[in-house]
């Protein structure tokens, strides 16, 4: 082009050229300029109790709580990048497994040979490990495969809650007599013979009173991770790979068998399943499926009478992007009855930014469709994020979220991104096969992250509070269930590491809010109720939520549902959505800050 | 002439209309269409905002600059390009990185000029300057598109059909056979599997850079010898980036050695 430029067009040019180029190097100075972590001392205490409302404590050791979680070792073809591959198995779940009032909990480790534990609570402070005693925590024997995590759930209806445990290998089912001895019952329950398990949920897909099981496949199930045929075990693809375990949706006869109706449900998907959730998501009165997949989109099956799933990503918005779905979690944030979705994903600043999704339901009448609204609602960067829970930390009326993260700290300022990036984009045939992948050598990846606990700002959007409300030290997090363990009417929160000790973060209060919780008991329906729905009305506001057979990645929260009712001092009435049956049930106001233990039949309390 | 002669010579006549159309319109027809396919095949682009975003930031100002620069309005095609590459290229959670990236990519055509010419990839600078500068709102599309065979066959059929045209297939077969040669030579050094070392070359996302951004036609250097010396220059650049672990060295790479390449040749053109 002949036209020269004039002087000023050059200047102007380059004005708002080097302006441009200013604006990510202030940003990125901004990040940077982040407030420390706050001491663990009174006055950050007291602050956190002035400005938040509560803080969060790890008392695991004064509490008797020394569980540390170890990893498998497996087939030596993979010891080049075995913390990687052995990196899931620290899990959560709770349970009053006798009957006392208090929560008791348990957690796997995924060591051959070492065992699980059941921690019992003593009522006084402290948990007693008795699963020895009770003969759940032998579950790692050799040839046996590993734990992965449990669910538990009254199968039989006896009410006594009993226990699953799922598996990269067989799977263990136990029935719980009083409390006082679980009985081994997998041969009887004809699961099948191995599966690389990284999921389960209880829930009655078909209304028949008793519950189901719903088992995530992760490694395709004739893979034996100690005994390897050859080494094409890895995703096919980083975020379209369709190469993983098939699922499971076992159906529960009711007398402790079990029939695999999987495939005659429509439920034929073989993507790496980590995390599923089950909740009405249509109010049509049938459980629905949501399932969170690692290297592949999120899938949401919706639950036809019972007969049929179909699966309904794409329609409903959720199934488009493929991201690296950790976690399934479910919360009513804005008080207005409709459930928001939270599935984790990977973020590593400068290499990989899936973000969190956040999936609120649209106000559409004709069809279930949702919006990402991660960013806004701000919740979209954790880490390298597993599991998440939605719970009203400080009793103030909003639920809030604590998210879990980080996946391998080794040596620090040494990671293996660069290799990991460098494989993951290539050819399937090259990505699938293990002898392909860089050799780790020691090296971190995402390591050192802290997990985050998000306050919810009055259902608009949430505030990262981390730094004032915890002092955790950032473990390699995995697991997350929310629990009242000591019947104080506060969540605590209890956070299983990878290869690291077990945390149970105290829920310290300032003492000001009111609070109110249900156990239900089914009698049509499932009688751990799972799958209920409470929606609670106070104060010109309502919160919902639902009773689950486990949420989160390999967590399960307390039976009860907890609701925090701010500084309001009655509720107008309680709302519950039975699995079986048509009809709402309305109970009229009952007393605060007690739980309410209500039965099916008649609402009695 | 008979009716039936003339309809077939105004047939043919609109044929090569289309044809030179499709000619000159080849790259942002060729970017459009992975974008499209990429997006209803792969869902490749979460949100559509962030391409409109993008190709809208570009356009506007090229023009705007274009005006300012050269009186005249440009043709937006080249905008058009840099705003695609720059979508399909970049990651963000936020929507502001691919209106900026777009913005630096092109205002870097009007500042870094020597001769009249633009020294460097316009989306090559922008993108490596966000990657570097910006890790906590911007990421490179590393991983995307899935691990198949075909989506890589398409692409590099189609790539090789585009660069064969555009006279720059040498530039790609020195590059690749470069890179296979040094990943060879890191895989010995680093002891990982020769495999690892040339996997990113198997992923279609990797393809786009090869074809279409080492070959670019603007920031090349005139000869022949000289595109194939840079072409092997920009694949060593790329093994010494790569040793230390970068892992968007490809884009590094070539926002080195590029535009040193090209103010060489045009200084070397000065000379005779």
């Amino acid at each position: 082009m002949n036209h020269k430029p004039s002087v000023l067009a050059r200047i102007v040019t380059i004005i708002v050229f080097v302006s441009m180029l200013a604006i990510p190097l202030l940003l990125e100075l901004e990040a940077e300029a982040l407030p420390e972590r706050p001491a663990n001392n009174e006055a950050a205490r007291k602050k956190s109790l002035d400005l938040f409302g509560f803080y969060l404590e790890d008392i695991a050791g004064q509490s008797g709580v020394d569980f540390v979680h170890h990893p498998p070792k497996l087939d030596a073809r993979l010891d080049h990048i075995l913390p990687s591959i052995a990196s899931m198995g620290a899990s959560v779940s709770v349970v009053d497994f006798d009957n006392d009032g208090w929560n008791d909990f348990y957690l796997t480790t995924s060591r051959q040979g070492e065992q699980n534990a059941l921690y019992k609570n003593m009522r006084d402070g402290t948990f007693k490990n008795v699963a020895g005693e009770l003969g759940v925590g032998d579950v790692n024997k050799k040839g046996t495969g590993v734990s992965m995590g449990s669910v538990w759930a009254d199968i039989n209806n006896d009410g006594w809650e009993d226990l699953f445990v799922y598996k990269w290998g067989k799977q263990e089912l136990f029935i719980n007599h009083e409390g006082k001895s679980f009985e081994h019952i997998s041969e009887k329950a004809g699961f099948p013979e191995w599966i690389n398990a990284n999921a389960a949920i209880w829930f009655d897909y078909n209304n028949d009173g008793f519950v189901d099981l719903f088992i995530g496949g992760y490694y395709k199930e004739d893979i034996n991770l100690w005994r390897l045929k050859n080494t094409l075990i890895m995703p096919e693809s980083f975020e379209y790979a369709e190469n993983g375990g098939r699922n499971y949706l076992l159906e529960n006869r009711g007398d402790g068998t079990f029939l695999d109706v999987t495939f005659d449900r429509g439920l034929n998907s073989t993507k790496w399943t980590l995390a599923i959730g089950a909740v009405d998501l249509n109010d049509d009165g049938w459980q629905d499926l949501f399932i969170a997949n690692d290297y592949s989109v999120d899938e949401l099956y919706l639950n036809l009478d019972g007969k049929k799933f179909e699966e309904i990503g794409k329609e409903t918005r959720i199934g488009y992007a493929p991201k690296s779905g950790m976690n399934v979690s479910m919360g009513d944030v804005r008080n207005d009855g409709r459930l928001s979705i939270y599935v984790s994903n990977i973020t590593e600043m400068g290499i990989l930014l899936q973000g969190n999704n956040f999936w609120q339901p649209m106000k559409n009448e004709q069809k279930l469709q949702y919006k990402n609204i991660a960013g806004s609602m701000g919740v979209e960067l954790g880490g390298w994020s597993w599991s998440a829970q939605f719970g009203d930390l400080n009793n103030d009326g909003y639920q809030d979220l604590y998210l879990a993260n980080g996946y391998i700290s080794a040596a620090k300022n040494n990671s293996y991104w660069y290799d990991y990036s460098k494989v993951t984009g290539g050819n399937k045939t090259i990505i699938s096969d293990a002898l392909n992948w860089p050799a780790m050598e020691g090296r971190s990846q995402s390591g050192y992250q802290h997990n985050k606990v998000w306050l919810n700002s009055d259902g608009a959007t949430f505030a990262d509070v981390t730094d004032y409300v915890s002092n955790l030290p950032p473990y390699d997090s995995r697991a997350v269930a929310m629990a009242d363990l000591w019947n104080r009417g506060v969540l605590d929160v209890i956070v299983s590491n990878q290869n690291q000790p077990v945390a149970i973060l105290k829920n310290i209060q300032a003492d000001d809010n009111n609070w109110i919780s249900f156990k239900l008991e089914g009698t049509a329906s499932n009688r751990s109720a799972i799958g209920a729905k409470v929606t609670l009305v106070w104060d010109g506001k309502s919160q919902t939520q639902v009773v689950t057979g486990g949420i989160g990645y390999c967590s399960q929260n307390q039976r009860a549902l907890h609701f925090g009712i701010g500084k309001s001092t009655t509720i107008d009435k309680v709302i519950i959505n039975w699995p079986v049956g048509e009809k709402e049930q309305v109970l009229p106001a009952m007393e605060i800050n007690r739980l309410h233990k209500i039965k099916e039949e008649d609402g009695t309390v | 002439m008979e009716p039936s002669e003339m309809t077939v010579m105004k047939k043919q006549s609109v044929f090569h209309r289309v044809w030179a159309l499709l000619q000159k319109y080849m790259g942002p027809i060729f970017v459009s269409l992975i974008l499209l396919v990429g997006h209803w095949s792969f869902g490749i682009m979460e949100d559509i905002w962030t391409v409109l975003i993008a190709v809208g930031a570009a356009v506007a100002v090229d023009l705007v600059f274009g005006r300012l620069y050269f009186g005249k309005w440009k043709n937006a095609s080249s905008g058009y390009i840099t705003g695609n590459s720059v979508a399909i290229l970049i990651r963000s959670t936020f929507v502001w990185p691919y209106a900026l990236t777009s913005a630096i990519s092109i205002l870097s055509k009007y500042v870094f000029r020597y001769k009249g010419r633009h020294l460097w990839n316009p989306s090559n600078f922008g993108i490596s300057w966000m990657l570097l500068t910006s890790p906590s709102y911007v990421a490179g599309l590393s991983v995307q598109w899935g691990n198949n065979l075909w989506p890589m066959l398409i692409i590099w059929v189609l790539g090789i059909v585009i660069v064969h045209r555009a006279k720059k297939l040498h530039v790609t077969a020195v590059y690749v056979i470069s890179f296979v040669a040094f990943a060879l030579i890191r895989s010995q050094i680093t002891e990982d599997p020769f495999l690892a070392e040339v996997a990113p070359l198997t992923g279609p996302m990797y393809q786009l850079f090869i074809f279409f951004m080492i070959t670019d036609p603007p920031t090349n250097v005139r000869s022949k010898k000289g595109q194939m010396l840079v072409a092997f220059l920009v694949a060593l650049m790329e093994f010494v980036l790569r040793l230390n672990q970068l892992v968007y060295a490809p884009f590094y790479a070539l926002a080195i050695v590029g535009p040193v390449a090209k103010f060489i040749d045009l200084k070397m053109s000065r000379e005779k």
